[in-house]
């Protein structure tokens, strides 16, 4: 009896010792490979974290040897109201209040009709009409920011012009291209809106419904409410976007900092402004050139915040349903 | 008192079906029941999972609406005025024919809003603090939660949860309350909580409750309808019987109720 | 029912509710209208720049070129030339020879040049698509009376010469070719950097690196680079690519430029730029696909004992690689429509040269748009306008294939 069950034990072991036998062998050889392939597939992962660094580096640097500049001081720059390097005025409000107007007239546009076309895909519209509607938001959303421009500077601001009158809305002017990147930013805030929406579990509908609620009063009092982080995530990044937001204004927005509220005229913002100086003749370490970097690292920190804002939210609403 | 409605029928239950058949699509996945539903009374509706228990159930308060494509044929009569009349529309349906679901599910709101949110969008014209507090006290809720009406609804345990979702539905002060498989969520402890509940609740309320826990429909409920499929092929579900819960108990007329309840199949 | 239904402490108003109901429905169904009235109208105003009358004045008359009754258009090749020879300067002709010996070029091209250089046509006035077809007759009149030397065409200016043409700063001759080869080029090398480095990570993050915290970190941060705008990454291009690296970019240490002229602004470094930029959405992409892959089929590969390069290899990407590639052709859609970066990384104004190699300097298609438009001169927008419709094809031709095979990856489950 014993002896069997040794006999038993010694063939099981030799048969996995035969076997490690034979895979030490193998694993021996193809070692090497699997490690070669293993690092050079850590070295793409880490590469996105170059390009962070990278940038903050880069920009973190330029930037610095902009504020050592003796003509720069930062007081100044918080206190000035022109920009004008080459004469020595440094003040970020023109660029700043530009980008701001052309930003708040932008989510002006999109969260209310972003919000509406969410709310109306996501409760009221048929499957039809959804195939009909999501394509177009497709489309909107991957026409080039060029093309928006040159609609901003064709379209819009003779619009605006035949509206308002040709003295009172400038050639170039904020409103123009804070309109169009409305339209440019609605259907990323439908899209990330309808998808907040649709997280909302169906029982809470079905709640709501057996109460004897409207269609109305669910979608309005308790689905929208219950999705009310997600959509403030998807405005922030919406603004993020918009301040990021380039050569809608580049175009149609003007070209030159000036600092006025009024949307009616032309006024260059932070991104129009590093586009038009670096369009023309840059030269390395120049007042010029260091200035870019420095705005640069002022939008990349700017939107960099919205974003985490963002995701934190994001975060914390998932949470809470699952 | 104003005229009946053209289509009025005698009826001396609170609800009933007549020749109820519901339709999804092409599919029918309930045939031709005829039950009565008998006012202050708790009526259990048992049967095998897949045989149409929620389907029916359902069509009690038109939300098998909320999914397109369902159609319905037969009546059903609400004190002789049948629901699925063209000229009725659904809301009104549903807030004298409350719902309470299988898992617990109160608005991310708090307790008080919870409560208040339905009387609200249905114009109640009194005072709401006191709605609240019968409601919650009817549900056997309020000394847990008085001191914390402010709090979120899904801050408080799964019993409670549940129990929170009876007291929302019995703000509208509805006639009939459906429970769709209520405890099957929750643990033996808050299920006994709830059976006590609705013993108290049909003093006031009509209760129609959907269980697969057939202990649980044995010992709570006056009225038991077995429901089952009426053959393999067609999958379609239908009332094999419907009597006192005594008698499907204990003497059953159908063979088919009597294997079920005795256990030896289901 | 409404008895039965009733109770007297609440005010129940259905119908009120119900209008209110409708109310709102028609409002955000306007909404959504107004979303659709704004694709319409941003299209319909491209077609408008791109067509119309334009009023001609020819500074030579090309009837006084005919030779022996034979008009321009009919005439050979070498009457052409001695037209050419004819009515330009001599030092002017010897440089057309240089630049390209008329021996290599066609009929037409040099038809092109007596175009461009004899018969000069300037555009005195350009006018819409719409205004040419509701005002017509008042264009006309208009034009017989201001520019009494002109001829009045209604011409596309989507033809296919444009796209042939190469880029010239007058506006009738203008093309896109530059651009489009430029954008090409570009393309290319984004690829090139992009999709290596972007399936891999996506390999990585997904197959190799468990839920670390190097992992982590790693994948917020590329969902925090999805969300920089494009503008700062043509400033890092500016900044590694274009200066820090210019020995690379500009093909110094390869011998390939000529030091006097050479700098860092070149189709490598935009290509470098824009692919850092649509990294993250071909690591995200790629991602999802890989994580598409049903576990059962890496197991029964692990289960003959595969290793997990070879697991990854032979099995997770080749059943991944729809998603991939769909992933892939979004990226490229975004790289060809971005202007800024690369406008901030250099790319060159007045070029008319096709791009020959990654060390030539470039133009791209959105940056000639950017150009165009920034004119004063009517006729540059429609210029412009016409290349917008050539760039919206592309994008279309791009995404309806991206769908297609999204469709084709999804019908296989």
């Amino acid at each position: 009896m014993l002896g069997t069950e040794i006999m038993e034990q010694q063939k099981k072991m030799s048969l996995v010792s035969s076997m490690e036998k034979k895979t030490s062998s193998l694993r021996g050889r193809r070692r090497v490979g699997e490690t070669i392939i293993q690092g050079l597939l850590f070295f793409s992962g880490f590469v996105s974290i170059f390009t962070t660094l990278g940038i903050v580096y880069e920009l973190g640097k330029e930037a610095l040897l902009f504020f050592q500049m003796p003509e720069v001081n930062i007081l100044e720059s918080l206190t000035n109201t022109k920009w004008q390097p080459h004469t020595g005025n440094f003040g970020i409000w023109p660029l700043v209040t530009s980008t701001l107007m052309t930003t708040v007239i932008a989510m002006l546009i999109a969260i209310p009709l972003g919000l509406a076309v969410a709310i109306y895909l996501s409760e009221y519209a048929t499957p039809r009409a959804r195939t009909i509607l999501k394509p177009i938001l497709e489309v909107l959303a991957g026409i080039p920011t060029i093309v928006y421009g040159y609609f901003a500077l064709m379209f819009m601001t003779p619009l605006l012009r035949s509206i308002f009158g040709r003295d009172v809305v400038e050639i170039y002017n904020t409103a123009s291209a804070g309109l169009v990147m409305g339209i440019l930013i609605l259907p990323l805030i439908t899209s990330m809106t309808e998808d907040s929406l649709s997280a909302v579990p169906r029982s809470l509908r079905e709640a709501a419904y057996g109460m004897g609620g409207t269609r109305l009063e669910v979608a309005l009092q308790i689905v929208l409410p219950a999705a009310l982080s997600g959509i403030a995530a998807a405005i922030i990044i919406g603004l993020s976007r918009a301040i990021g937001e380039t050569m809608i204004v580049a175009v149609a927005a003007g070209a030159g900092p000036n600092f006025t509220l009024n949307p009616f005229k032309g006024a260059e913002t932070i991104t129009g402004h590093i586009v038009r100086i670096s369009g023309g003749d840059l030269s390395y370490d120049s007042i010029d050139y260091n200035s870019i970097f420095a705005l640069g690292l002022l939008l990349f920190m700017i939107t960099l915040t919205l974003n985490i804002i963002s995701q934190r939210i994001v975060r914390r609403f998932r949470e809470v349903y699952e | 008192m104003a005229q009946p409605l053209p289509n009025h029928e005698y009826s001396k239950y609170v609800l009933e079906t007549k020749g109820l058949g519901i339709n999804y699509g092409d599919f029918r996945a309930v045939v031709n029941v005829n039950i009565p539903i008998k006012r202050h009374k708790i009526t259990a509706i048992i049967g095998p999972s897949g045989c149409g228990k929620s389907t029916l159930l359902r069509a009690f308060n038109r939300m098998n609406e909320l999914f397109t494509g369902t159609s319905i044929e037969g009546k059903v009569l609400f004190e002789g005025e049948n629901l699925y009349d063209p000229a009725v529309d659904p809301v009104e349906v549903r807030y004298r024919i409350g719902m309470v679901f299988q898992k617990p599910n109160p608005f991310p709101k708090s307790i008080y809003e919870n409560i208040a949110w339905g009387a609200r969008i249905h114009g109640f014209k009194g005072k709401m603090d006191d709605l609240v507090e019968s409601c919650l006290r009817q549900a056997a809720l309020w000394d847990e939660v008085k001191d914390k009406l402010k709090q979120s609804g899904l801050a408080l345990s799964g019993g409670q949860q549940q129990r929170l979702c009876i007291a929302r539905a019995l703000a509208v002060q509805p006639e009939v309350i459906l429970m769709d498989e209520p405890a099957s969520a929750l643990d033996p402890i808050a299920t006994l909580k709830i059976e006590e509940l609705m013993q108290d609740l049909k003093k006031d309320y009509t209760i129609v409750i959907v269980t697969h826990n057939m202990q649980q429909a044995a010992r709570a409920s006056d009225y038991t309808a077995m429901m089952m499929l009426t053959d393999r092929q067609t999958r379609s579900g239908t009332v094999i019987e419907y009597d006192d819960t005594k008698v499907i108990f204990t003497n059953p007329k159908d063979k088919r109720t009597e294997d079920y309840v005795t256990g030896r199949f289901g | 029912m409404k008895e039965k239904l009733a109770n007297p402490e609440y005010n129940v108003n259905i119908q009120g509710r119900n209008r209110g109901g409708l109310i709102w429905q028609w409002i955000f169904q306007a909404f959504t209208v107004i979303g659709i009235i704004a694709l319409t109208a941003l299209l319909l105003n491209i077609i408008n720049g791109a067509f119309g009358y334009v009023a001609l004045e020819a500074r030579v008359d090309p009837a006084t070129l005919a030779v022996d009754g034979v008009p321009l258009q009919d005439q050979n090749k070498d009457q052409l030339i001695s037209a050419l020879k004819a009515n330009i300067s001599i030092g002017a002709y010897n440089k057309l020879e240089k630049d390209k010996p008329f021996a290599k070029q066609s009929a037409a091209d040099v038809r092109q040049l007596i175009l461009e250089r004899v018969v000069r046509y300037d555009v005195k006035k350009s006018w819409t698509l719409w205004e040419s077809i509701t005002r017509a007759n008042k264009i006309k009149t208009e034009a017989a009376e201001s520019y009494p030397g002109a001829k009045l065409e209604f011409t596309s200016w989507l033809t296919p010469d444009f796209i042939a043409r190469p880029q010239s700063s007058e506006a009738l001759t203008a093309g896109i070719r530059t651009a489009i080869l430029g954008s090409l080029w570009t393309i290319l090398f984004t690829l090139l950097i992009a999709f290596p480095l972007g399936v891999g990570a996506a390999i990585y993050l997904e197959e190799y690196a468990t839920d670390s915290w190097h992992n982590r970190m790693i994948r917020t941060n590329i969902n925090n680079l999805a969300g920089v705008p494009s503008i700062v990454y043509g400033i890092l291009g500016l900044a590694i690519f274009v200066r820090t690296l210019e020995p690379l970019t500009s093909g110094e240490i390869f011998g390939f430029a000529d030091p006097s002229t050479a700098n860092g602004r070149t189709v490598l470094a935009a290509g470098l730029t824009l692919g850092l930029l649509v990294l993250p959405i071909i690591i995200i992409n790629a991602q999802e696909a890989i994580r598409a892959v049903p576990q059962s089929l890496r197991k029964a590969s692990y289960g003959i004992g595969a290793t997990k390069w070879q697991t990854v290899w032979s099995h997770v990407l080749p059943n991944a690689m729809p998603g991939i590639l769909t992933g892939t052709i979004l990226a490229i859609s975004r790289a060809i429509g971005e202007t800024a970066p690369l406008v901030v990384v250099g790319a060159s104004t007045a070029i008319s040269f096709d791009p020959s190699s990654p060390f030539s300097k470039f133009t791209t298609l959105p940056i000639q748009i950017y150009q165009w438009t920034s004119r004063p001169q009517d006729e540059f927008r429609s210029l412009a306008a016409a290349a917008i419709l050539v760039l919206l094809i592309i994008l279309l031709s791009l995404n309806a294939s991206a769908i297609l095979l999204r469709n084709r990856f999804s019908r296989r489950y």
